[in-house]
């Protein structure tokens, strides 16, 4: 603001009125804009008449999928925009309306722009009118909004919270003091009137001294009590030897740490990704595959970083820093984040299998997945609230057969079954049968 | 008593914590639990990256496949979408197919009604998806199925998720949808027949063989 306020024009006394009223809720864009204005000399804000909340809706429908405004994306960043081509309106309203005529009519600026960035064509944008456009341009302009995490970090929740801290260690160290002092006070006070006590003759009655048969000496005396106890002994170890038998080769609750922390919490959680985007195999595969990675780069090509308070809450309860699993991944898959582009170098991720059915056993995810309609929940468990992924159910032999001979055959709409269906209910004259009505527990569908 | 429970309970203590769940759990006499053959996704030493999923070679046509002979740059996708069509038939059941999987695949971003307001979006993770009403892109059947196949900028190619009749009947919802946000009147059924007479496209054939 200085600059301007000792340059004596009406001029600027209009534009800092003006940008005053534009951006009278931000000041800091009102510094740059005059600086621009000094710059150019066009004596005007960046964007005149641009509302950069109007703008900044249009930028996240339209803009947001190739460009950031601080940060080189598919396209480059945008906040100075308006300054590289000398606020030349006309142009950036033809550009953004239609690149591809301007660049076929030989406009030089579009044409460099375009080979810059190996010819990768902009969306035209035909519905914008001008004002859109200033409203957008206005929104890019802006100044790069502090990063207000790490400056409440840094100053105020930094500060107080190691205030905090000091305070509630203070007071934990007071009342401990206290509690020491209060030990050591009423041991002398124990020990001062037991002094007396003895100086005053006065005998201090101790616990009854009637001589006593040890506890254990009158339980082995006692026979049906050792009886009783020697059968319970049975027992307990029969059951227990059993129970631990019978958990031999049971995988259930298996957690092994996986070599990058995905959390299906927040995938199929907190944003709601149905299983079968990343899992897709399993609607027609036996097996449902763990996804590829240019799965993971469908949507992480622009997902870098989690939001802050994502990445506040893996560091505070699971002890992750997210952005460096996003980080590991990119690495992987040989993606560079600056330059936007693929290295080249990839390596495969060695994720760690969990479900291992024995190889003596077929099972089909397609089957009972697409055929049967099982939702993944009921053999996988809350798979949407792992934050990681962990063998829910036992998948034991029984465990499969169990709920064979208690789920139905979805009949309806399938044409395999619309014959068999029809003969079935007229001869047992029932409606609906279960998987072993079917044969789905004769050893050969899953033995081979 | 008491102390044949205190012996049990540190019986009980000893013996779970044998089971750590970092580590699968111990088997008796695992005769038939590895593999010998090669089974999908598994690593294996003999080949490349220890990886035993291997790329077919270039240029090899699996039966019931046909490469997609549109490339991936701005002429590809210009030619997609003036001259590329639906091979499938408009019927009801490719449609609730489509919808189906739409719901699965593209929901979360473009949206149910395909408006660009999907979770996704609304959660502000991923931004910048249009509405396929927006005029700029201008979609079409050809246009859509390229990029659903090659992703364009921030998308992702579908292709690896998809098959190809699935994208099409993907193709065939996200059309309606366009036309419900234009409100357009909706496309009628079609019936088999129909189609056949306006064949001969090559990609008709490539669905045939694929179906």
């Amino acid at each position: 603001m200085k600059k301007v306020i000792l340059r004596p024009s009406l001029f600027a006394l209009f534009f800092i009125l003006f940008s005053i009223s534009a951006y009278s809720q931000d000041a800091k864009v009102d510094s740059t804009a005059t600086a621009s204005a000094e710059n150019t000399d066009t004596a005007s804000s960046v964007v005149p008449g641009g509302d950069p909340a109007k703008g900044e809706k249009l930028f996240k429908s339209l803009c947001a999928t190739c460009h950031k405004p601080y940060e080189r994306f598919v396209g480059p960043a945008l906040n100075g925009v308006v300054n590289k081509y000398n606020g030349d309106f006309e142009w950036l309203y033809a550009w953004i309306r239609n690149n591809q005529q301007l660049i076929k009519s030989g406009d030089s600026r579009a044409v460099a722009i375009y080979e810059e960035y190996n010819q990768t064509a902009m969306n035209t944008f035909p519905q914008l009118s001008n004002q859109d456009i200033d409203d957008i341009l206005a929104y890019v302009e802006q100044p790069k909004p502090e990063p207000k995490v790490a400056v409440a970090d840094n100053a105020s929740a930094g500060g107080q919270a190691q205030g905090n801290q000091i305070s509630t260690d203070l007071i934990l160290a007071i009342l401990s003091f206290v509690l020491l002092l209060l030990v050591v006070i009423l041991y002398l006070v124990n020990k001062t009137l037991n002094r007396f006590a003895e100086v005053n003759g006065v005998k201090i009655k101790s616990e009854d001294e009637r001589p006593k048969k040890p506890l254990w000496k009158a339980y082995a005396e006692n026979g049906f009590l050792v009886l009783v106890t020697a059968v319970i002994f049975l027992l307990a170890t029969a059951w227990f030897g059993y129970g631990y038998l019978m958990q031999v080769g049971v995988d259930q609750g298996y957690e092994p740490i996986q070599p990058i922390h995905y959390s299906h919490r927040i995938h199929a959680g907190d944003n709601k990704i149905n299983c079968k985007y990343c899992h897709s195999s399993a609607r027609v595969s036996k097996h449902s595959g763990i996804p590829s990675l240019n799965v993971c780069m469908n949507c992480h090509k622009q997902i870098a970083e989690v939001a802050p308070e994502t990445q506040a809450k893996g560091k505070e309860e699971f002890n992750v820093d997210y952005n460096a699993e996003i980080a590991k991944l990119y690495e992987a898959v040989g993606w560079d984040k600056t330059t936007q582009s693929f290295t080249g170098e990839s390596k495969p991720v060695k994720w760690v299998r969990i479900h291992n059915l024995p190889d003596l056993v077929y099972f089909n995810h397609s089957q009972h997945v697409t055929v049967g309609q099982i939702a993944c929940q009921q053999c996988h468990g809350p798979v949407q609230e792992m934050e990681v992924m962990y063998q829910n159910a036992p998948l034991t032999m029984g465990w499969c057969i169990n709920c064979h001979r208690t789920t139905n055959v979805k009949v309806k709409d399938n044409g395999y079954y619309t014959k068999i269906h029809e003969e079935l209910s007229k001869k047992y004259n029932v409606e609906e049968f279960t998987v072993a009505d079917m044969g789905g527990i004769e050893c050969g569908k899953c033995h081979y | 008593m008491k102390y044949s429970i205190l012996i049990l309970l540190c019986l009980v203590l000893s013996l779970s914590s044998c089971a750590d769940k970092n580590n699968p759990n111990y088997q008796y006499f695992p005769d038939m639990y590895q593999s010998l053959a090669y089974e999908t996704y598994q690593e294996a030493t003999i080949f490349p990256n220890e990886q035993e999923a291997m790329l077919p070679v270039e240029g090899t046509i699996p039966r019931g496949w046909l490469p997609y002979n549109y490339k991936n740059n701005p002429e590809g996708y210009n030619l997609a979408k003036a001259e590329l069509k639906n091979p499938l038939v408009y019927s009801e059941e490719n449609l609730k197919k489509g919808q189906e999987l739409f719901n699965i695949y593209c929901a979360t971003c473009h949206g149910q009604k395909g408006d660009g307001q999907g979770w996704l979006v609304q959660q502000e993770k991923i931004l910048g998806v249009p509405a396929y009403d927006d005029q700029g892109r201008a979609i079409t059947e050809g246009s859509t199925y390229h990029v659903m196949y090659y992703g364009i900028n921030t998308m992702g190619s579908y292709a690896s998720q998809m098959s190809e009749k699935e994208l099409w009947q993907v193709n065939h919802y996200v059309m309606k949808l366009k036309a419900e946000l234009e409100g357009k009147p909706e496309r009628a059924f079609e019936t088999e027949k129909e189609t056949k007479q306006d064949v001969e496209n090559t990609v008709e054939e490539e669905v045939a063989i694929t179906e």
